[in-house]
C-alpha cells in the first residue's frame, strides 16, 4: 500500500474510532443516568478515542517513512563487494545512486555485476518494508483506538486529556518557526563547512577573483577555479546602496508628506497606489530592469558620449530595486513619524517653527531611531534580493566601482550556481551554500542591529 | 533722550524687522521648497508605478491576440501515407505535415525554387501540424474528404499582422521576407488571415514556439503549490498564533520563538530555497521541481506572514468576550475554540491571503528547488514536474524570440490579475468583517 493510501485509511480508522469512542460515552451515561452525569460531553470522549487512534499510528508512519531508506540501505550494505566498502563521500554516493537508478528501472545495465545481488536484496527489503509498515501502522492504529475506546468510563476527564492533547498540537505548531531556523542554519552550515574543506576561508573571503563556472568537477584538469567573493560582494553593496540612495530619500520624503502635510483624503489614493508597489512580484520589476530600464539607461548614457556602458549595468538593477523598496521604507517612516507624539510638534510650532523646520528639526531627531532602523532592514532586503539582480544584473564578476559596468551579487551566484542538475559535492555548488550562509549572517546581522537600536536608543515620552 | 538716539534706536527696530522679514521670506521658501520635494517623491513613486504597468500592458496586451490563416485542406491518404487510422506503426510515419504544404502550394501555386518554397512553408507554425493529425484522429470519417480550416499563423507572420514589423526596412534587415509580405497582403485582400483572441495562451503548457506556448501549465502548478502551501500554513499558522497569544506562558523559551518568527520575516528568500534543497530534496529525497516541495518551501516562507496577522487578529479580540466565556464556566480551550477563533478568523482569512498573494509572486526559492525545468506538459497533480506563474516569466523573459517578450508581459498581466484578486479579497473582507467593539 502506498503511504498516501495508508494515510487515508488511517483517517478513516480515527474517524471510526471517535464515533464508537461517543457512542460508548452515550452508553455508558444510560447507565448512570444521562449525559449530565458524564464528567465531559460525549464528543470529548469520542475525540479522546480519537487521538488515541490517531497519534501512535501516525507518529509510527512518520519515523517508518523517515528511517525506513537508511535502515535498509545500512543493511544491504554488507553485500557490496569488499572494494567498495573503503570508498567515502561521493564516490560512494555515486554507487548508490547506480543502485537505485538500477532498483528503479532508470538504468538496466549495472557497471559491476555484484550490484544486481544488491538491487535484489534492496527489492525484497523494500517490499517487506512496506508489507510491514502497512501491518504495523493499521495494527497500532486499531489498538490505540480499541485501547481508548476501552477507557471511556462515566468518570474520565476527557476533555481535560484532549485538551491537554491540543495544547501539546499547538506547542508543535508554534515551534516550527524554530525548526525552520535550525534547518537553515544547519542546512548552509553544513555545506559550507565542506566547502570550507576544499576552499580555505580566508581564500573565499579575501579573494579578489570570482570564476566558479570551470570547477566542474575534480577530474577536470586545471579545475581548481577561483572562489574569491570580494567581487560579489562589492557587487551586492554597489547594487544595494544605489537601492538605497534611491529609496531612502524617496521613501522618507514621501512619508513625511503623507504624515505632515497631505490631506486625509491624498493620503487615501496615494497609500493603497504605494502598497501596489509593494505588492508586485520582484520577477515583474526583474522583467522591467533588464528590458526597459537597461536598454534606456544605456542609450541615454550613449547619448551624453559615455561609451561602454554595459547593457547589464549595476545602475539599472539598482534603480529599480530602489523604486521597489520605495513602499517599504515609507510605511517604515510613516510608523515612526506617527509615533512622535504631538506635543512635541505643537512645542515646535509654537516656538515660531514652520512646517519644514519642525520636521528637520524636532520631528527627526525624534524618530531617527526609528528611521535609521528601518533603512537598515531596507538595507537588508536589499542585499537578500534575488530577481531584479538575476535578470538585470549579469553574471561576470567584474571587480569594478563603475556602476555602469557589469557586476555580480551573492544572489544572483546562489541562483545560478544551483540551478540545473548538479554534482552535488563540487566546489561549485557548496559555494552557493557559503555564500548562503553569509547572506543568511549578514541580514540576521542587519535585522538584529535594527531591532537594538529602535531598544536602545527610543525615548519614550508619554 | 536725545533725537538722534532715538533714531539709533529706530533704525536699528527698523533693520531688524527688515532682516526678519528677508529671513521670513527665506524660510518660507525653504519651506515651499521642502514640500515640493515631498510631492516630488510621491509622483515619482506614482509615476514609476504608472511607467511599469504601462510598459507591461502596452507589450502585454497583444499576446492575447493571435492570427490564423484559412487553409482548404485534403485530407489525402497519399499524401498522409496512412491508409488504416489505427495501426500505430504506420502513424508513427505520417507525413502530417505534407497536408499543410500541399495546401499551402495549392494556395501559393506561382512559387518555385527550394528558398521560396520554405518561405511559403514558413508562413504556418511548426507545430500546426499536430492539430491537424489530433483533428483527423478524432474524425477518422474525414479522410479522404476536403475541409477549410483556420491554422494558426508562424509568429512573425503574428508580427507583421500586428504592425510590429517596419516594412521600410531593408528585406536583409528583417526576419520576414518581401515575397512572404506579399503572401500575407494577398490573404488578407481574400479575407483568408484574421486576428482572433489567442486560446492557445490559455490551454496550452510551454512550449519553445512562441505562438504554440501558453501558461495553462504554470497556472496549474502555480495553482497546486499554493494548495500545498494554503493547506499547510493555514492550521500551522493559527495554531501557533493562539498558542503564542493565548497559552504560551512568559518565559525565556517562548520569547525565542517571537525573535525566531521576527527574524524570520526578514530572512531573504532565496535561504529559504537553500533550506528547500538542502533538506526536502536532499535529505527527504522527495521529487525535484515538484510543487509539493515549492509548497513546503512556500508554506515555511509565509509562516511568519500568518502567525503575526493572525496574533494580531486574536489581540483584537476584546478581554470581555474571553472574561463572559470563562465566566460560564467555559474552559479555556472551550473559550479560545468557541469564542476567540471564530471572532479573529476574518482577520486570520485576510492575513492568509495576504499570505498567500506572497507566495505566488515569489520566485527565488522556486528556482532553487528546481521548478525552473522547461515542461511542456500540465502537471496532473502536486507531484508531477510543474513550474509556477512568476518562474514562467522569467524563463521566458531569457528567450529570445520578439513574441516571447510580448508573452511574458501577458503572462505578467495574469499574475498580476490574480494577485489583484486576492488583494481586493483581503480587503473586502477585512472592511466587511471589521469590527470595532
Amino acid at each position: 500500500m502506498t503511504t498516501s493510501s495508508l494515510f487515508l485509511l488511517l483517517i478513516a480508522i480515527v474517524v471510526v474510532s471517535f464515533i464508537f469512542g461517543r457512542k460508548r460515552s452515550l452508553e455508558m451515561a444510560q447507565s448512570v443516568g444521562g449525559i449530565r452525569y458524564l464528567h465531559s460531553l460525549p464528543n470529548y470522549y469520542g475525540l479522546m478515542a480519537a487521538a488515541w487512534a490517531a497519534i501512535p499510528g501516525v507518529l509510527l508512519l512518520a519515523l517508518w517513512s523517515v528511517f525506513q531508506d537508511v535502515i535498509i540501505q545500512s543493511s544491504v550494505t554488507h553485500l557490496l563487494p569488499e572494494s567498495y566498502l573503503t570508498l567515502t563521500g561521493s564516490d560512494l554516493e555515486l554507487v548508490w545512486a547506480e543502485i537505485y537508478n538500477l532498483q528503479n528501472g532508470i538504468l538496466t545495465e549495472a557497471s559491476d555485476p555484484a550490484f544486481y545481488v544488491v538491487v535484489d536484496a534492496l527489492n525484497n527489503l523494500m517490499a517487506s518494508s512496506r508489507m510491514g509498515k502497512t501491518i504495523l501502522v493499521i495494527a497500532l492504529t486499531v489498538l490505540g483506538g480499541v485501547w481508548g475506546w476501552r477507557l471511556i468510563k462515566p468518570e474520565q476527564r476527557a476533555r481535560n486529556q484532549f485538551e491537554k492533547v491540543l495544547e501539546v498540537l499547538l506547542l508543535a505548531s508554534s515551534m516550527i518557526a524554530i525548526l525552520t531556523t535550525v534547518g537553515i542554519v544547519f542546512s548552509v552550515v553544513f555545506e559550507s563547512i565542506r566547502f570550507f574543506h576544499k576552499v580555505p576561508f580566508h581564500e573565499f573571503v579575501f579573494g579578489l577573483k570570482w570564476s566558479p563556472q570551470i570547477a566542474i568537477n575534480a577530474e577536470v584538469a586545471g579545475s581548481s577555479g577561483a572562489f574569491g567573493a570580494i567581487p560579489l560582494f562589492v557587487g551586492t553593496l554597489m547594487i544595494a546602496a544605489i537601492a538605497l540612495l534611491v529609496a531612502v530619500p524617496i521613501g522618507l520624503m514621501t512619508a513625511v508628506y503623507l504624515v505632515e502635510y497631505a490631506s486625509s483624503k491624498v493620503r487615501s489614493i496615494v497609500k493603497p497606489l504605494l502598497e501596489v508597489l509593494a505588492g508586485i512580484p520582484t520577477v515583474v520589476y526583474g522583467f522591467f530592469a533588464a528590458l526597459t530600464m537597461a536598454p534606456q539607461l544605456k542609450s541615454f548614457f550613449e547619448g551624453f558620449g559615455v561609451d561602454g556602458v554595459s547593457s547589464e549595468s549595476a545602475l539599472a538593477a539598482g534603480l529599480v530595486m530602489g523604486i521597489m523598496i520605495i513602499p517599504f521604507v515609507s510605511s517604515l517612516a510613516d510608523d515612526v513619524i506617527n509615533a512622535v507624539p504631538r506635543s512635541l510638534r505643537d512645542g515646535s510650532y509654537g516656538l515660531g517653527a514652520t512646517k519644514s523646520e519642525t520636521v528637520k528639526q524636532v520631528i527627526f531627531p525624534a524618530a531617527l531611531p526609528g528611521i535609521v532602523s528601518g533603512v537598515l532592514l531596507a538595507a537588508s532586503r536589499a542585499i537578500g534580493e534575488t530577481m531584479i539582480v538575476v535578470m538585470a544584473a549579469g553574471l561576470a564578476a567584474n571587480l569594478t566601482a563603475n556602476p555602469l559596468d557589469a557586476v555580480t551579487t551573492v544572489t544572483v551566484q546562489i541562483a545560478t550556481l544551483l540551478v540545473g542538475d548538479q554534482e552535488f559535492d563540487s566546489a561549485k555548488t557548496l559555494a552557493a551554500f557559503a555564500l548562503g550562509l553569509m547572506l543568511f549572517f549578514v541580514t540576521l546581522m542587519l535585522n538584529v542591529i535594527a531591532l537594538a537600536v529602535v531598544k536602545r536608543f527610543r525615548e519614550q515620552y508619554d | 533722550m536725545t533725537d538722534q538716539s532715538m533714531n539709533a534706536i529706530e533704525r536699528l527696530a527698523e533693520t531688524k524687522n527688515e532682516r526678519m522679514a528677508k529671513n521670513l521670506t527665506k524660510r518660507y521658501a525653504k519651506e515651499k521648497r521642502f514640500q515640493a520635494y515631498g510631492i516630488a517623491s510621491i509622483c515619482i513613486g506614482m509615476a514609476f508605478l504608472a511607467l511599469l504597468l504601462g510598459t507591461i500592458f502596452y507589450g502585454g496586451t497583444s499576446s492575447f491576440i493571435t492570427t490564423e490563416i484559412k487553409l482548404t485542406i485534403n485530407y489525402d491518404a497519399d499524401v498522409i501515407g496512412v491508409t488504416d487510422l489505427t495501426d500505430e506503426e504506420e502513424l508513427a510515419w505520417a507525413d502530417w505535415r505534407g497536408l499543410l504544404t500541399t495546401s499551402l502550394a495549392e494556395r501559393f501555386p506561382d512559387v518555385s525554387g527550394r528558398q521560396q518554397v520554405r518561405q511559403r512553408n514558413a508562413l504556418i507554425s511548426s507545430i500546426a501540424e499536430y492539430e491537424i493529425r489530433d483533428r483527423l484522429l478524432a474524425h477518422p470519417e474525414l479522410l479522404g474528404t476536403t475541409e477549410e480550416l483556420w491554422i494558426v499563423a508562424d509568429d512573425e507572420i503574428d508580427a507583421v499582422m500586428k504592425g510590429q514589423v517596419d516594412r521600410t526596412v531593408a528585406e536583409s534587415e528583417r526576419r520576414i521576407t518581401d515575397l512572404q509580405l506579399a503572401m500575407i497582403d494577398d490573404l488578407k485582400e481574400s479575407g483568408d488571415i484574421k486576428k482572433k483572441f489567442n486560446t492557445i495562451f490559455f490551454t496550452a503548457g510551454d512550449s519553445r514556439e512562441p505562438e504554440q506556448a501558453g501558461i495553462r501549465g504554470a497556472m496549474i502548478g502555480s495553482f497546486y503549490t499554493l494548495l500545498v502551501t494554503l493547506m499547510l500554513s493555514f492550521p500551522i499558522g493559527v495554531a501557533a498564533a493562539i498558542y503564542l497569544e493565548e497559552f504560551a506562558p512568559k518565559n525565556r523559551f517562548t520569547e525565542i520563538i517571537e525573535v525566531n518568527i521576527n527574524n524570520l520575516a526578514a530572512v531573504p528568500s532565496i535561504v529559504f530555497g537553500l533550506l528547500g534543497l538542502a533538506v526536502f530534496i536532499n535529505l527527504f529525497h522527495l521529487p525535484r521541481s515538484a510543487p509539493v516541495v515549492g509548497g513546503l518551501v512556500l508554506t515555511l516562507m509565509t509562516l511568519p506572514t500568518i502567525i503575526i496577522s493572525s496574533r494580531s487578529a486574536i489581540k483584537a479580540v476584546p478581554p470581555s468576550i474571553r472574561e463572559a466565556a470563562l465566566g460560564l464556566g467555559a474552559s479555556k480551550m472551550q473559550m479560545v475554540m468557541h469564542h476567540v477563533l471564530p471572532l479573529a478568523m476574518p482577520g486570520m482569512l485576510t492575513g492568509t491571503i495576504i499570505g498567500m498573494a506572497q507566495a505566488l509572486g515569489e520566485t527565488a526559492p522556486l528556482l532553487m528547488i528546481g521548478m525552473v525545468a522547461f515542461i511542456a506538459d500540465v502537471p496532473n497533480g502536486a507531484l508531477d514536474p510543474a513550474t509556477v506563474l512568476p518562474v514562467q516569466v522569467y524563463l521566458w523573459s531569457d528567450l529570445p524570440e520578439r513574441a516571447f517578450v510580448a508573452k511574458t508581459s501577458g503572462a505578467i498581466m495574469v499574475l498580476l490579475g490574480f494577485l489583484a484578486v486576492m488583494n481586493l479579497l483581503a480587503v473586502y473582507l477585512r472592511k466587511k468583517f471589521e469590527k470595532t467593539w
